[in-house]
């Protein structure tokens, strides 16, 4: 058994004309919570997807557990997924099921437990997640908040090794972030999971994550412990941790001369 | 929605389908009248089958009592074999006379069979040796205008004869009722 | 040299070709995969059976109002024409040839991709917008297995019985005028139905045409909502392209086997 659980070498991935990652190389230890940090559109939720064998890289590999992703057959894929959990961005709940079906699905899915257990290990889980007294609802009865942390609940229903949160802290109000950020941590810990971060909010990321890689233009271009990253006096992370609007990233994208381009169209 | 709700929708649902699907069947369908049990096979002759197709029925006194099974074309004789798939449940003595008949002036055609009075009964395999052709309307036509047109010929210096000229508007009479009329124009005097 | 923009109509229409062409294979891919990934939805039939529900009990009554009212409809005009000819006992046999050979499979087709069709492309289409999909594969839950290949099974088995309640409906609102409200014989009306309806080659024929339209209607809404891009509009656009293109491949279809089962 290897200390990093996820080891991602080398990669590189794109479509045509538009490289996304270039050589990209990660470590996740064991038990950490590892953040992915990086503007909107700089690949993040593709690493993720990488990871969970979805998509194929063009060069490098990714792998979990010693075993390349990528090289897996359809069963082999499926079985190192189920070592993962993820959380999607907006929780991705089965519209049709509700709170509690929602958490059974991967029981019942992948395992022959009688339902008397099932029924037990659901509430266990929603209990984790402080919304056992919301089992019978429907998602569409939920808020947002709620409904990121019943997909929690799925995403840990079979107590994986890894758990991928693709931006967790996105668009929830103070509270709810609060009480995610919070869980994240506490489930880490409690279930001696790995958990893999993507996210673009510094204060919440910060506070929970063990170490932290920043991806800018397909590399890592700055990774460290949160502590030093707040001090770091890259041009990138500096911005990008105080939130600063312009920088090495530009507030402008790319364009043509301002002044050729008004003027320019009466001529 | 409770699992045993949508259950018992469902059962409704395909228990429904099953009862429209038996009502084509039997109530819309002749699945209840052509249902013919065991049947055995045998053959008949006909210089000319008309329009006979296979699985037209094969009836005697107006009950069906068997289907057309399959229609070959012999080579030596030039004659059609017809094989007649009757129902185990109806024997017909050996000296039985097959007909092709149709079901009124333009309907289906159909085999009728008449007994004979022989004591030994048609088996599997057997051949029925009496046989009457398809009336084949095209035909009957010529000879039918065929007839009238030699007949007018000789009676055409005395058409006021009462005879003829009786017989001629009976043929009129005939011919009017139908819609061979535009074919029998040319030949009316 | 021709210009660029001459050459623009050429370039559209390869490009839709290929596009066509395109999403004919992606779509028979899905077919295959959803065929051999079927086990799952016959092991767990309570999957297919709740999906049966959705598309074919959800669909009883539009089936049967319809039903009841092309039955009427063909069974005034039908005589309106046949007592011309002196014929108004045919009345029962022009209802049920023209119920069970073509109406009852091709109405029910159309108004099935309708009613079942457009609801499965938008379910699937939100579903992927939505990471539902995504979500299931991550959870090593192939949604093909899962989600497809049950709502395909239960269009193929609502499909044939929608069309037989079709027919039979039909026939019963054909009698209902012919019967009570023109004065046609009750006896003359059904027997000279059941002399002229064959079981083999009408209703055996009937019954084949909507399991072929059933897998064809069902199958181009999965599709559609599989394919469909994840966006409110790509999923609107997929619900409107199930409805005609499921319709123009019924009555293609129909063409098609109509023309094998009057040869053969």
């Amino acid at each position: 058994m290897t200390q990093n659980i996820v080891e991602i070498d080398n990669l590189s991935f794109g479509y045509k004309g538009r490289m996304l990652h270039q050589g990209i190389n990660m470590v996740f230890p064991r038990g950490k919570v590892v953040a992915i940090m990086g503007g909107s559109g700089s690949g993040k939720t593709t690493l993720l997807r990488l990871i969970g064998g979805q998509i194929r890289p063009n060069k490098g590999e990714v792998r979990v557990d010693d075993q390349v992703v990528h090289k897996q057959s359809r069963e082999g894929l499926y079985q190192l997924r189920r070592k993962m959990g993820m959380l999607f961005q907006h929780g991705a709940l089965f519209t049709d099921l509700s709170v509690y079906e929602n958490v059974a699905f991967p029981m019942r899915e992948h395992t022959q437990l009688p339902e008397s257990m099932i029924h037990d290990l659901v509430l266990m889980k929603l209990h984790a997640v402080g919304l056992r007294g919301a089992h019978q609802l429907m998602p569409t009865e939920l808020s947002g908040g709620m409904a990121r942390r019943v997909a929690l609940a799925r995403a840990i229903a079979l107590d994986p090794d890894i758990v991928m949160y693709d931006e967790p802290f996105a668009g929830l109000d103070p509270i709810s972030m609060g009480v995610i950020c919070d869980l994240i941590r506490t489930l880490n810990d409690a279930l001696g999971t790995t958990s893999i971060i993507v996210s673009h909010d510094v204060k919440e990321t910060f506070l929970i994550a063990d170490y932290v890689y920043f991806v800018a233009n397909g590399t890592v271009a700055a990774e460290g412990t949160p502590a030093d990253l707040s001090k770091s006096s890259l041009p990138f992370v500096h911005q990008f941790v105080h939130g600063e609007k312009d920088g090495p990233v530009p507030f402008h994208y790319a364009a043509g001369d301002y002044k050729q381009d008004l003027l320019g169209f009466e001529a | 929605m409770e699992r045993t709700t949508i259950d018992l929708w469902v059962g409704i649902f395909v228990a429904l389908g099953v009862a429209a699907l038996l009502g084509l069947a039997m109530k819309v369908g002749n699945l209840t009248t052509s249902n013919i049990g065991i049947t055995y096979t045998v053959t008949a002759n006909f210089e000319n089958i008309g329009g006979l197709k296979p699985r037209a029925p094969v009836k005697s006194a107006g009950v069906v009592v068997g289907r057309v099974g399959d229609i070959k074309f012999d080579t030596e004789t030039f004659e059609a074999v017809v094989s007649l798939n009757v129902d185990k449940r109806y024997n017909f003595p050996k000296d039985t006379f097959a007909n092709i008949y149709t079901a009124g002036l333009l309907g289906e055609q159909y085999i009728g069979l008449e007994a004979g009075g022989d004591e030994a009964m048609l088996k599997n395999g057997d051949k029925i040796t009496q046989t009457q052709d398809a009336v084949v309307l095209e035909k009957m036509i010529s000879q039918f205008l065929y007839n009238k047109a030699s007949e007018s010929t000789n009676d055409a210096p005395a058409a006021t004869k009462s005879d003829s000229a009786s017989s001629t508007k009976a043929a009129d009479d005939a011919l009017t009722a139908s819609p061979l009329d535009a074919i029998s124009k040319p030949v009316t005097p | 040299m021709i210009k660029r923009s001459r050459l623009r109509p050429f370039r559209t229409l390869g490009h839709r070709t290929t596009d066509r062409i395109w999403r004919l294979g992606a779509g028979a891919r899905l077919f295959w995969l959803t065929l051999i990934s079927s086990g799952e939805s016959f092991r767990r039939f309570h999957l297919t059976i709740r999906e049966v529900y959705f598309t074919g009990v959800m669909s009883l009554i539009i089936i049967v109002v319809s039903a009841f009212f092309v039955g009427m409809v063909l069974a005034l005009q039908g005589y309106n024409t046949l007592q011309k000819y002196g014929s108004s006992e045919a009345i029962g046999v022009l209802v049920a040839l023209a119920l069970v050979r073509e109406l009852g499979p091709v109405v029910t087709a159309l108004l099935f991709a309708g009613r079942a069709g457009t609801a499965i492309t938008a379910e699937i289409g939100l579903m992927k917008a939505t990471e539902q999909l995504s979500a299931m594969e991550m959870m090593a839950v192939s949604p093909i297995a899962r989600v497809i290949a049950p709502r395909f099974w239960a269009g193929v088995i609502a499909m044939p019985v929608l069309a037989a309640l079709f027919s039979m409906v039909g026939i019963l609102g054909g009698y209902l005028v012919a019967v009570p409200l023109i004065g046609v014989d009750s006896g003359a009306f059904w027997s000279q139905m059941q002399a002229n309806v064959d079981w083999h080659d009408d209703i055996v024929n009937g019954v084949i045409k909507s399991v072929v339209f059933g897998v064809a209607c069902t199958m181009i809404a999965l599709f559609e909502g599989y394919d469909a891009p994840p966006t409110a509009e790509g999923v609107s656009r997929a619900t409107t392209r199930t409805v005609v293109i499921s319709s123009l491949a019924v009555l293609g279809l129909d063409f098609v086997l109509t023309s094998f089962m009057i040869t053969l």
